[in-house]
Formats: structure tokens, C-alpha cells, sequence
């Protein structure tokens, strides 16, 4: 087998300070799973392509007369084809073993991790924890992703295991391409702003639905004059968030426990910089509006607002559609349809942006690439890929820009 | 361990770390254990995996610590007494896998009474 095809281990990720070890058979069960994540999508999802172009698409014609007009319609038929069905039960599992053996993983060092963790949030202003804040429906309902207790469930008093697992799970299903400290989506903004935008320096940067903080941090790292503000419903995330961010050195990012929906405590206008990074996905109907007007308020005058996200259905073939769309109903993310379909620009308009002022922009995981090797293009893991379609705007700019990637 | 109390025993955390996902599973197969068996084959081919860069690291440490050669194990020669206990060993192996198939062709030609023939024959007379 040549260098080119093989995979990084997931023993090359940064271990910062609270980050849970791991044994040699620990490392090897992530590894065995990486490499099942990338053997499904690249050699046994193609096969689910050529079902639905030899199989069902012939039926669903044969039996309307017409082509497939909607992604549900395809999603209906292809429930009842052998071949998907196998690929399904099989990224489903696999995605419960990559829970399960990060889990296992965490829980039996558990008690090391915490004890790190409370040493770094005893008496920091970094670290603004609140009671009150009620995790809101669209967190709450299932546990996203198929990840048990989802970011925030506590099994015992401080307990972090939700985030930890998270943390050392992410290389998993990603294969790594989002780098050592899985932060790739954050370096990407980042690199993209440095390349694009080098003259464009924030003050004060707000991060929404900013879990471990995996893709503020680069944020802060580039932005060093800058306060980062990273703001989450989940108490254990934001604890571990703080924490980790300690141990790799970033002392300008408080993370702060607040629902979105409600961020009064801060002054109109008083960031210059809101980011999220595969966020608007978990939300609502409900929560979105109410988001986005706060980040309209919040937003000074010729700030940037960006959003990572994959990219909208809007333009794309059915099965493309389709396949993207298998989270929202086999791994536990209700919203990513919903989400997908909507005009965004027209709801940015509803809730008070100018429409003049936005633009869309790709933007590229940025790894190193001596470690991780080149982002390969083939085999694409649909709706999980480290290439994201980022909705952005400078407010009040009447942009009118053609973003580049970096 | 520290001294950190997290108050979960050794059994509650096996059980949480394969505890489920809130919100209904589903099932892709026609027949809901036929998935189930798959995600344990799935399983047991992880562990497998496990298993098998175990002992390449074995072997590794092995070579490092000059016990033996480069490329020694993949041209090891048992002895005729080894090769002939290995194959014995190999039967008692496949026999244990495939042992519901034996048992499936043994009841082929058993003619087995099922259990309720059984409890009336030994239960057809007042107690």
C-alpha cells in the first residue's frame, strides 16, 4: 500500500492537558473505526449511488411515469433497497461504536480528567457558568449526533464525559481531516480572514454554540489583541472548553454559559466579529430567528458575521439531496433538513440583515498537511466532509464582493 | 485512580459507555436481529483488528529488544508436532464458530421431540 492512502492515527492529535489518554488497544479501536468510516464512504457508499441509479430510480419512473421529484420520495423508495439498507445499518453502528469506545475510554479515566478540569476553572473569570441557563428544546429533544447525553448531560456532580468523548471522537468520523486539535473549521476562518482579509482586525469576537471550543481557539490564537467570547448552553462542554483552551495557552476567550435566543448582557453593537461553526443545523424554526436578530444587534457597524455550514440543497440533483439528508433522520439530526432547505439569505433579510451585504464563500479545513497529508477529494462522506459553504456579511458594507476561498 | 469521587461504580460505567442515544433507533434490515447480529459481527471484527496490531506490536518490542529478527515470524517454520497441534487446533476453532450449523445438521437427523411432547409424556398421568 503507498504512503498516499494511508490514514493518519488518531494517536497524532495534540494531547493538551485534559484531553483523556489512551492505551494501545484504545488507539488501535479509533483507528479501526477511522478506517471503517472512510472504507463506507469510499468504497461501499458509491454502491448506494449506483442502487438508486440502476434500481430505484427505474422503479420510482416505472411506477409514476416521472423522475424523482423530492428527496423524500427517493429516501422512501430507497428504504426498501437491500444495498442502502446494508450501508445504513452499518454507518448507523458505526457511529454507536465510535460513542461507545470513546465512552469507554473516558469513563475509565474519568475521575483524572475532572480533577484537571476543576483545577483550571477554580476562581477563573474565564470560565462564567450559569444555573439558570435551561437547555432549549432543539438541544434537548434527542441527543445529536447519536452522541449519549448529546453536550450537556452531567452523570455525576462536574462530570465532563460528553465533552471529552466528544473531543476524542471527532477525529473518527472525520478521518482526521480536521487536524490535531480538530479545529479545522475554526483554522479555516482563520486562514481565510488572514489571506483575505488582512487588514480586518476585531476586538471583540463572539463565538455561538461553541461546544469544546475547538473552533473559537483559532480565533483567539489569531487574534491575539482580541477578547473571544465563546458562548454555549452545555456545562460540561463549556467547562472542558475552558480547560483545554488553558492548557494550549489561550487566555483571551471566556467561555460563557447563555442560550443564544437571549444575550442581553451584552451592548448593542459590541462585537465585531460572530462566528459559528456547523451550528445553524441544530437549531429550530423556533430558535433561528431569534438568533439571528441577536447577532443583528450585537453586530457593530462594518462587522463580520460567518456561518460555517455544509452547503444548502437548494440547486442540487435529488440523490445528491437525498444522500446528504441521511442525518437528519438516521443520526439523530432532525434539523439538518429543514435547515438545508431554507432561503438563509431570506431569513437573514427577515430578521433585519441587508441583504446587500451578504456573500457566500468556501472555506477549506486547514490541517497540517505534513501530518494529515493532502484533503482528498474522492469518496466524499456526504454531509461530513471538511469543506464548508460559509453564508457571511460585512454589515452595513453593501459588500458587493466576490469572496474568494483562501 | 485520583481521589475524586465520581460515585459510579464499575458496572454503571460499562453500562454508560454503550448507554443509548436519546431518540427512537432505526432499523434498516428487514429483520431487526439480523441488524443486531451485524453490529456484533461488527464488533467482533473491531476487536479483532485490536487483537491483530497487538501482536504486531508484540512482535515489534520483540525485534526492538533484539529477541528476535526482522521478518523472523513471517518466515517461521513450526515443527511437524507444531504444525500437526495447530491443525487440530484450527478444527476445534471452526467447529466452535460454526457450531450452531452442526447442531442445525445434527437435529436434521435426530428427529428431536419438541418440549411440550416432552412435558406431556412425562406429565400424561395424575400426579
Amino acid at each position: 500500500m503507498s504512503n498516499s492512502s494511508a490514514l493518519p492515527s488518531w494517536d497524532v492529535l495534540t494531547k493538551h492537558n485534559v484531553f483523556p489518554v489512551a492505551n494501545h488497544d484504545e488507539v488501535a479501536r479509533l483507528n479501526f473505526l477511522t478506517h471503517l468510516n472512510v472504507h463506507l464512504s469510499s468504497q461501499i457508499l458509491p454502491g448506494v449511488k449506483t442502487a438508486y441509479e440502476t434500481q430505484v430510480k427505474p422503479e420510482i419512473v416505472a411506477e409514476t411515469g416521472e423522475e424523482p421529484s423530492s428527496r423524500h420520495q427517493v429516501r422512501q423508495h430507497m428504504l426498501n433497497n437491500g444495498y442502502f439498507q446494508m450501508w445504513s445499518a452499518l454507518r448507523r453502528n458505526t457511529m454507536e461504536m465510535r460513542h461507545q469506545a470513546a465512552r469507554a475510554q473516558v469513563l475509565g479515566q474519568i475521575e483524572n480528567i475532572v480533577d484537571k478540569v476543576d483545577k483550571a476553572c477554580h476562581n477563573d473569570a474565564n470560565l462564567q457558568l450559569d444555573d439558570n441557563v435551561v437547555v432549549p428544546p432543539n438541544v434537548a429533544m434527542v441527543d445529536i449526533h447519536c452522541q449519549p447525553g448529546c453536550y450537556y448531560q452531567e452523570y455525576f456532580e462536574n462530570d465532563v464525559t460528553v465533552a471529552a468523548s466528544y473531543d476524542l471522537g471527532l477525529f473518527v468520523t472525520t478521518a482526521g481531516l480536521l487536524g490535531a486539535l480538530s479545529d479545522g473549521g475554526g483554522q479555516g476562518i482563520a486562514n481565510w480572514l488572514k489571506t483575505q482579509h488582512p487588514d480586518f482586525k476585531p476586538k471583540r469576537i463572539l463565538d455561538i454554540g461553541c461546544t469544546v471550543g475547538h473552533n473559537a481557539l483559532p480565533l483567539a490564537e489569531h487574534f491575539p489583541d482580541a477578547q473571544v467570547i465563546a458562548v454555549d448552553v452545555a456545562r460540561p462542554s463549556l467547562r472542558y472548553a475552558h480547560a483545554r483552551a488553558k492548557s494550549l495557552g489561550l487566555n483571551n476567550i471566556q467561555f460563557v454559559q447563555a442560550n443564544a435566543e437571549d444575550l442581553s448582557q451584552y451592548a448593542d453593537g459590541s462585537f465585531d466579529l460572530i462566528t459559528t461553526s456547523m451550528f445553524l443545523h441544530e437549531l429550530s424554526h423556533q430558535a433561528m430567528p431569534k438568533i439571528l436578530k441577536n447577532i443583528n444587534r450585537l453586530l457593530a457597524d462594518g462587522g463580520l458575521n460567518l456561518h460555517l455550514e455544509q452547503p444548502q440543497y437548494a440547486g442540487m440533483d435529488v440523490y445528491q439531496q437525498f444522500i446528504r439528508d441521511w442525518d437528519t433522520y438516521f443520526n439523530n439530526e432532525p434539523y439538518w433538513g429543514p435547515m438545508h432547505e431554507l432561503d438563509l439569505k431570506q431569513v437573514f433579510a427577515d430578521c433585519g440583515f441587508d441583504p446587500q451585504d451578504m456573500f457566500d464563500v468556501g472555506v477549506v479545513s486547514k490541517v497540517d498537511e505534513k501530518i494529515f497529508g493532502k484533503p482528498k477529494s474522492e469518496g466524499e462522506d456526504y454531509g461530513r466532509s471538511p469543506v464548508w459553504n460559509a453564508l457571511g456579511l460585512w454589515k452595513g458594507k453593501n459588500a458587493k464582493i466576490s469572496e474568494k476561498v483562501a | 485512580m485520583s481521589e475524586l469521587n465520581t460515585q459510579l461504580s464499575d458496572a454503571e460505567k460499562i453500562n454508560l459507555a454503550g448507554t443509548k442515544a436519546k431518540g427512537q433507533r432505526p432499523y434498516f434490515l428487514a429483520d431487526k436481529q439480523t441488524e443486531q447480529a451485524l453490529s456484533v459481527a461488527m464488533t467482533l471484527a473491531m476487536e479483532l483488528s485490536v487483537t491483530k496490531e497487538r501482536l504486531a506490536s508484540l512482535e515489534c518490542l520483540l525485534v526492538d529488544k533484539g529477541l528476535i529478527a526482522k521478518g523472523e515470524l513471517d518466515h517461521y517454520q513450526p515443527s511437524k508436532e507444531e504444525v500437526a497441534k495447530r491443525s487440530v487446533d484450527t478444527q476445534a476453532y471452526l467447529a466452535r464458530v460454526l457450531r450452531i450449523m452442526q447442531q442445525d445438521k445434527e437435529e436434521l437427523e435426530a428427529n428431536d421431540p419438541d418440549m411440550q411432547s416432552v412435558q406431556d409424556e412425562l406429565t400424561k398421568s395424575e400426579y
